[in-house]
């Protein structure tokens, strides 16, 4: 029994020093940088686009509504309606008004009029996803008319009006003061002891 | 094969999206209750051990009347590969092990996905079958789908990621280079933040796949944020990111930094294999504990800024509008919530007797602390036994035996968290959040769920508080 335990002692002291001696061998945890990757060029970089909604990161280009008007006609109208009413794809104007509202029998209209808060937002979805069925085939001169077309629709700019970077981040969208910061987690009222509500089935329970 | 349809979304208001999923989930339904092996089958008994007893009497019955061959052909289900049934397996040699596979499940199990039939299948989301989930975690097959431009196909050896904006070095990683990095492990859940949004003004959905399916868990595998982050060099100032996928959609979201920092990571192994393609194969963020839609699939750039990027998603999409107005945005994290898988909507429990009552509760803000299950609608509860190991942000098993007298009965269950958070009944959060509409402020609903069981055994999904 005790011969079993020295010589198992000594294989476990081999072991040790030659796991000491191989120390360096092993890295430290939380290293950086690794070195792994490459760097980007500025073409690769240059391919994307993600504007703020102060306008940095849109690109150069512009586009009119009457531009916008015959490219919606073409590109947009059959999933978002000739009158921009929606279709397969979201209605794309009207709505203010609605979103003050508690009754449950009424949906508040929620459009890029009624609802969006920044204009950069809507050359940013388009550019990137839009048409659906053909996304990212849109030049920025393009995205910039559709831009200014869809916002005049929605009366939030005037009907000879010209889209491009700095006039884009300087709309002031309807809704622009439309949101609050998540006030979670609640603090709950207490629970209501009567009456119950009760809905889905017929009588009390039993 | 079953083919499940759904009727198409129309461009109508927005209430009628509830009774549209209502009337998909009835035709899914009609299906259903003519699959003997369905937990809705009429005489198929509420708990998975009684629905496998009534499959074993319906072979035997399959197995007799074909005795002449004796072989009978079982309908193969989606996943699984159909063979002939013998009528005692003992009598005859299985088939055979294949030289090269990849396994597939019974072909008895019949439990899918079901897709709400939106206008288009590219923007368009399916259900996880909570109904008959078994333990914590969703098969990869079975985990839910939120896709705004269709499930991207990518070569991983052409995919990459960058990392620019607010960085030192902006980056440019291969999947090879990702997966170079040391790498971690997270079993953890996703849920959406529209699970539900059908139920806040009136019980919708008959079944638990309905009303609570978009949410499963899975074991993810792949490498730290803060790595990636780091390697690149966040200059001081820096606040969020932007995390964009490579799909059509080119799905963004903005990130906060201090979260980015603190548990993300960057998923490219689910439950022990590749991530699945519709889950973002080869690399999706991971979020742990905030709303599904931020999870970006095919993650391909992440721009490091002082500024959120107000995409469309995070303004028009996944804000929370309140009765007054305005808008909760970056309502991140998704609270306590649990519901019954068992019993639940549709089953039909066969006569008085022993029954376990089981069912999912989870947390985004940390681990389950404690789970509660009531029969009479609130009145008293009792708590419930957690499976083990229990983690935070994570679906967390319950089970509680009962025995029903065939007296009418409200099964409720409600979670408690590590933080202290008590799930909400519907009243409370009503209260709190107002109804700004049929489907409220549609997004983290996240109330106390009750399914009423009748004197006849038939359960089925009510407003009960």
């Amino acid at each position: 029994m005790s011969t079993t335990t020295s010589a198992s002692s000594r294989i476990a002291v081999g072991f040790l020093v030659l796991a000491a001696s191989a120390a360096s061998a092993w890295a430290a945890g939380g290293h950086a940088p690794y070195g792994f990757g490459t760097t980007p060029t500025e073409s690769e970089l240059a391919a994307f686009t993600s504007p703020l909604p102060d306008g940095r990161g849109l690109p150069a280009g512009s586009g009119t509504v009457a531009q916008g008007d015959a490219l919606y006609k073409g590109q947009c109208a059959s999933c978002h309606g000739d009158k921009l009413q929606g279709g397969i794809g979201d209605r794309l104007i009207g709505g203010r008004g609605t979103l003050v509202n508690d009754n449950p029998a009424k949906a508040p209209i929620k459009t890029v009029e009624s609802y969006w808060p920044y204009a950069t937002t809507l050359f940013d979805y388009i550019k990137r996803a839009m048409p659906q069925n053909m996304p990212g085939s849109l030049n920025d001169d393009q995205v910039y008319a559709l831009c200014a077309y869809i916002l005049s629709e929605a009366k939030i700019v005037p009907a000879d009006s010209s889209m491009d970077a700095k006039a884009l981040a300087a709309v002031k969208m309807p809704n622009r003061d439309g949101f609050i910061p998540d006030h979670r987690p609640e603090k709950f009222p207490p629970v209501a002891k009567s009456p119950h509500q009760m809905l889905g089935f017929a009588g009390p329970l039993k | 094969m079953r083919e499940r349809r759904m009727p198409a979304e129309k461009s109508g208001p927005q209430d009628s999206v509830a009774d549209m999923l209502r009337e998909a989930e009835d035709r899914a339904l009609v299906a259903d209750r003519s699959d003997p092996h369905s937990p809705y089958h009429p005489g198929a008994n509420a708990t998975p051990g009684g629905r496998r007893r009534f499959m074993f009497g319906s072979l035997a019955v399959a197995g007799a009347v074909a005795s002449l061959p004796g072989l009978a052909r079982a309908k193969g289900s989606l996943g699984s590969e159909e063979h002939d049934v013998p009528a005692d397996a003992t009598k005859v040699p299985g088939y055979p092990l294949a030289d090269e596979s990849y396994g597939t499940r019974s072909q008895f199990e019949t439990e899918v996905r079901v897709r709400f039939k939106t206008a288009t299948p590219l923007s368009s989301w399916t259900f996880t079958p909570l109904q008959g989930s078994l333990g914590i975690v969703t098969p990869s097959g079975l985990h839910f789908e939120r896709s705004h431009g269709g499930t991207a196909v990518i070569d991983p050896s052409k995919h990459n990621l960058f990392v620019h904006g607010m960085v030192r070095s902006p980056k440019k990683f291969s999947m090879k280079d990702i997966k170079r990095f040391p790498s971690m492990s997270r079993t953890m859940f996703i849920e959406c933040s529209g699970n539900g949004l059908t139920e806040w003004s009136k019980p919708t959905m008959k079944t638990v796949q309905g009303t609570h399916g978009l949410t499963s868990t899975s074991e993810w595998t792949g490498v730290p944020l803060r790595t990636i982050l780091e390697e690149a060099g966040v200059k001081p100032g820096a606040k969020w990111l932007l995390a964009e996928g490579g799909d059509a959609a080119a799905m963004t979201r903005s990130i906060p930094m201090e979260k980015a920092l603190k548990d993300c990571f960057l998923a490219y192994g689910q439950n022990g294999e590749a991530i699945r393609p519709e889950q973002g194969y080869p690399l999706r963020l991971m979020v742990p504990g905030f709303e599904g839609n931020v999870h970006i699939k095919w993650l391909r750039r992440i721009e490091v800024s002082d500024a959120p990027f107000m995409t469309r998603e995070e303004t028009s999409k996944y804000t929370d509008l309140m009765p007054s107005g305005k808008a909760v945005q970056f309502s991140f994290e998704m609270e306590a919530k649990s519901v019954i898988t068992s019993p639940s909507g549709e089953m039909t429990l066969d006569g008085p007797g022993f029954y376990e009552i089981t069912g999912l509760a989870w947390s985004g803000r940390g681990a389950v602390r404690r789970v509660d299950v009531s029969a009479d609608g609130g009145k008293t509860w009792r708590q419930a036994a957690l499976q083990g190991p229990v983690m935070p942000i994570c679906h967390t098993r319950f089970r509680l035996p009962w025995q029903w007298d065939g007296k009418e009965a409200i099964l409720q269950s409600r979670c408690v968290d590590s933080t202290g958070y008590v799930q909400p009944t519907l009243g409370q959060v009503i209260a709190m959040r107002g109804l700004n509409g049929p489907i409220g402020s549609i997004y983290h609903l996240n109330a106390i769920q009750s399914w009423l069981v009748a004197t006849d055994g038939k359960v089925s999904n009510v407003h009960y508080y």
